[in-house]
């Protein structure tokens, strides 16, 4: 005789229970899966409300039936316990699957199934999905800008160049490790720039002269954060000491900094940077505006890294200071020595964080006129042989910044972990 | 040992007071070979350039303090709307990473790895230019729920109008009164008698009645009206009546908040996940039930480590919404920095009102939420 307690699945008729239960889950996910994938409603006989719950209550009911605890089947325990605690977790987790299964046709088509990508205008571009051949045609565009064409070996050389100088410190021998910190400090970025002016920028040694305005893209992307993030850390570090000595001058002198860059959004200073700062200087005195900007970037993460820094300061705890004094070391040895290279370990994925920020804000220096790729997506977009793209321009560029974001944060999450050290 | 102090200072001091000086003649060289002469009397000046959207009635015939404080409500509004729906999805995306459910948990936690990993700048881009133009034109919108039409022009509802609104305001405004002192007067019977009285009860019911009054015997009445499609010319159509909320300022709250929601719930997260499991026990072991756990053990302590991580997002998405320059919604940045500038060309002086006005913002919000701080944090003995 089967004794059989829908309300109460219990273990006696665990089979049944599964059988039924399974089925029903497997009939709600069935028919959702027909109708968002081949536009047939298989209960459109009920009413349309009917018609429209009958997934979920279908696949509430049959989740319930399996709800046994304590089943003795591994993979039921751990699909309760993860997904079917309850009625309320069951009806999220239907919901969340129904979601996918109704936004993957639609997505899958645009991005891949009807979409073009050969041709090289934009009549090659008929189906409903995303015309990849704009993305194709402006690649160039977007990762250099409006540099000249036939230079291109130019910006690749010199980014060459500097990743491959950035991997020195993976292959230099013991013994000469301890100059690394000088060498990523302070030789490695006046190569960059020398790089960066002869090769880039051009001028002399027979190589044309490419001016600012038309480098972009993403290149230009790299080439300003980069410098900013040279710039800024220093800058940062000793705004984060200034404001914990107990010399007043330079205490407030730097808290009034930080405050001052805290409080007023990039955009003001980009724009402070473009028409204030000129007239600050003098008259005959030029200087770039991708200077201009790089200047004005590092200064307002400076302020950022400080207060990242001032927090590993803090952390930090007396005993630390009490020892490296009594030690006899002075302010400076104190620092270099025992204190910074503790606070910094702390602090990895604040700064990190502060770096990340720094990436996603260099798309703003378009309101000074120098396009990145975000830049030159708006001015592609308004190209008359090229309307209507916008979509294709923004998914390209959200992609290209998410996966350097996500490896970034990814990197500091390793660089935390290998830092860590147990007190 | 003296000097050693004394002379990082002095030369510090000097060197801030040479550069300063240094900038302040060049300013004035350049400003005497210009033409340009320094001062605020352009404030009073008529402005005559128009704004799409402002809160106050402005046109261009007036002065450009008026279209300044026209730009400054217009920051003030989107940033305002964002924190709030920042800190409603915040909570709970913060609280579904800490479900139990594995799906839950993972679709939370990928939109927060998604969508503060791409700049904000092209979310605002994405949702103005390639998301809110997709919708339909006016005459072809179908209306949801048939009052609210979501169209390309912009986001249209009914708008209420009210018969002698200010004595509902001034009844509300007793109500919130009233509710302090029965707040005070809770607070004083559970010190001096140990008694519990239901405040929040009586606090809603408070917030509820005295306004509904006013509608019987204040005179107070409420009617709403409809927005209608009106045609202009012959494939020109437009919604009149009702509240329109420009795209413009749509994309903007919705990007913001979104981008700002996922800073909140790891802020949610952290608070959570940093009380101890010990204090739950502790609170379950003295007999408190799962609300009063919640309310008196749990969320006092949380609120502590959640709120001043949370005021750092809160000012940042205030900084952040002078993007909307972009997108050209009428913000401080866009008519006062842009379009004043270049009419007045008094760079020096409107760029530093832009920038004094965006660090008063700043210093005033993160001041109340020291307050606010101090005034939960623990007091340790």
């Amino acid at each position: 005789m089967i004794n059989f307690n829908y309300l109460n699945p219990s273990k006696n008729n665990l089979r049944l229970n599964l059988i039924i239960g399974l089925s029903l889950v497997f009939l709600s996910l069935f028919d959702v899966f027909l109708y968002s994938f081949f536009d047939i409603n298989i209960t459109s006989f009920l009413p349309y409300f009917v018609s429209f719950s009958l997934p979920l209550i279908l696949g509430m009911f049959g989740l319930s039936i399996i709800r046994i605890s304590y089943s003795g089947i591994k993979k039921l325990d751990s699909l309760n316990k993860n997904i079917n605690t309850n009625n309320f977790n069951a009806a999220l987790t239907l919901l969340i699957i129904f979601t996918i299964i109704k936004i993957l046709p639609p997505v899958m088509s645009w991005m891949i199934l009807d979409a073009n990508i050969s041709g090289d205008t934009k009549d090659a571009c008929t189906g409903s999905g995303a015309c990849w051949t704009y993305i194709k045609i402006w690649f160039k565009r977007f990762m250099y800008g409006m540099y000249p064409n036939e230079h291109i070996w130019r910006v690749n050389l010199a980014f060459i160049f500097l990743v491959v100088l950035a991997f020195v410190g993976f292959i230099t021998p013991q013994k000469y490790k301890k100059y690394l910190t000088l060498y990523y400090i302070i030789i490695y970025p006046i190569i960059a720039y020398i790089l960066i002016y002869y090769l880039i920028s051009g001028g002399s040694l027979g190589l044309e002269w490419v001016e600012t305005g038309a480098w972009g893209g993403l290149s230009l992307t790299f080439i300003v954060s980069f410098f900013s993030l040279i710039f800024c850390f220093p800058l940062g570090m000793a705004l984060a000491l200034g404001r914990r000595t107990n010399l007043p001058i330079i205490k407030y002198v730097s808290v009034g900094f930080i405050e001052f860059w805290r409080g007023v959004p990039l955009i003001t200073v980009l724009f402070m940077s473009s028409v204030m700062f000129p007239m600050f200087l003098p008259q005959d005195f030029f200087m770039d505006k991708l200077v201009r900007v790089i200047i004005a970037i590092s200064l307002f993460e400076a302020a950022y890294v400080a207060e990242v820094i001032r927090g590993g300061l803090q952390a930090l705890p007396r005993g630390q200071y009490d020892a490296s004094k009594s030690l006899g070391m002075g302010y400076w040895k104190m620092h270099i020595f025992v204190i910074l290279p503790q606070a910094l370990k702390l602090v990895i994925p604040g700064i990190a964080n502060t770096f990340l920020a720094l990436v996603k804000d260099t798309p703003l220096i378009f309101v000074v006129g120098l396009l990145e790729i975000i830049g030159m997506l708006q001015m592609a977009k308004t190209n008359p042989k090229w309307l209507g793209f916008a979509m294709e321009g923004y998914v390209f560029s959200a992609i290209v910044f998410f996966i350097i974001c996500y490896a970034m944060s990814k990197y500091s999450y390793n660089l935390e972990l290998k830092y860590k050290t147990d007190r | 040992m003296k000097l050693k102090k004394i002379l990082p200072q002095v030369i510090t001091l000097l060197v801030v007071i040479l550069i300063f000086s240094f900038f302040s003649l060049n300013a004035q060289i350049n400003m005497a070979t210009r033409g340009i002469d320094f001062g605020y009397g352009f404030l009073t000046q008529e402005s005559s350039f128009d704004v799409q959207f402002s809160l106050i009635e402005y046109s261009g015939s007036d002065s450009y303090a008026r279209a300044y404080l026209v730009g400054l409500l217009n920051t003030l509004l989107v940033s305002i709307l964002g924190i709030i729906f920042c800190t409603i999805l915040g909570v709970i995306v913060g609280i579904a990473r800490l479900s139990p459910n594995y799906l839950i948990r993972t679709t939370a936690a990928w939109y927060v790895e998604f969508f503060r990993n791409i700049p904000l700048l092209l979310q605002i881009f994405f949702w103005y230019y390639a998301a809110l133009r997709a919708l339909p034109l006016p005459q072809e919108a179908e209306p949801m729920l048939g009052t609210f039409y979501l169209t390309i022009k912009g986001f249209y509802t009914p708008s209420l109008v009210w018969i002698n609104l200010d004595i509902f305001i001034y009844s509300t405004i007793a109500a919130i009164v009233g509710i302090v002192f029965v707040r005070l007067y809770a607070k004083k019977l559970r010190e001096n008698q140990g008694k519990h009285i239901p405040v929040l009860n009586i606090s809603i019911t408070i917030l509820f009645i005295l306004p509904l009054l006013t509608f019987f015997i204040g005179g107070v009445n409420v009617t709403y009206e409809l927005p209608i499609l009106k045609q202009l010319a012959k494939t020109s159509f437009i919604f009149e009546g009702g509240l329109s909320i420009p795209p413009e300022l749509l994309s903007l709250v919705i990007a913001l908040s979104l981008y700002t929601a996922t800073f909140i719930a790891e802020c949610v997260r952290a608070g959570i996940e940093g009380i101890s499991k010990g204090q739950r026990e502790a609170a379950a072991s003295i007999g408190l039930n799962r609300k009063q756990i919640l309310n008196l053990i749990i969320m006092p302590q949380a609120l502590r480590i959640i709120i001043p991580p949370a005021t750092n997002q809160y000012l940042n998405l205030t900084k952040n919404s002078s993007l909307a320059a972009a997108i050209a919604y009428p913000d401080l940045v866009l008519v006062f920095a842009g379009t004043a500038l270049m009419q007045t060309g008094k760079a020096i002086e409107i760029v530093s009102i832009t920038m004094l006005t965006y660090l008063t913002l700043s210093l005033l919000i993160s001041l109340l939420m020291n307050w606010y701080n101090a005034r939960i944090a623990i007091v340790e003995k």
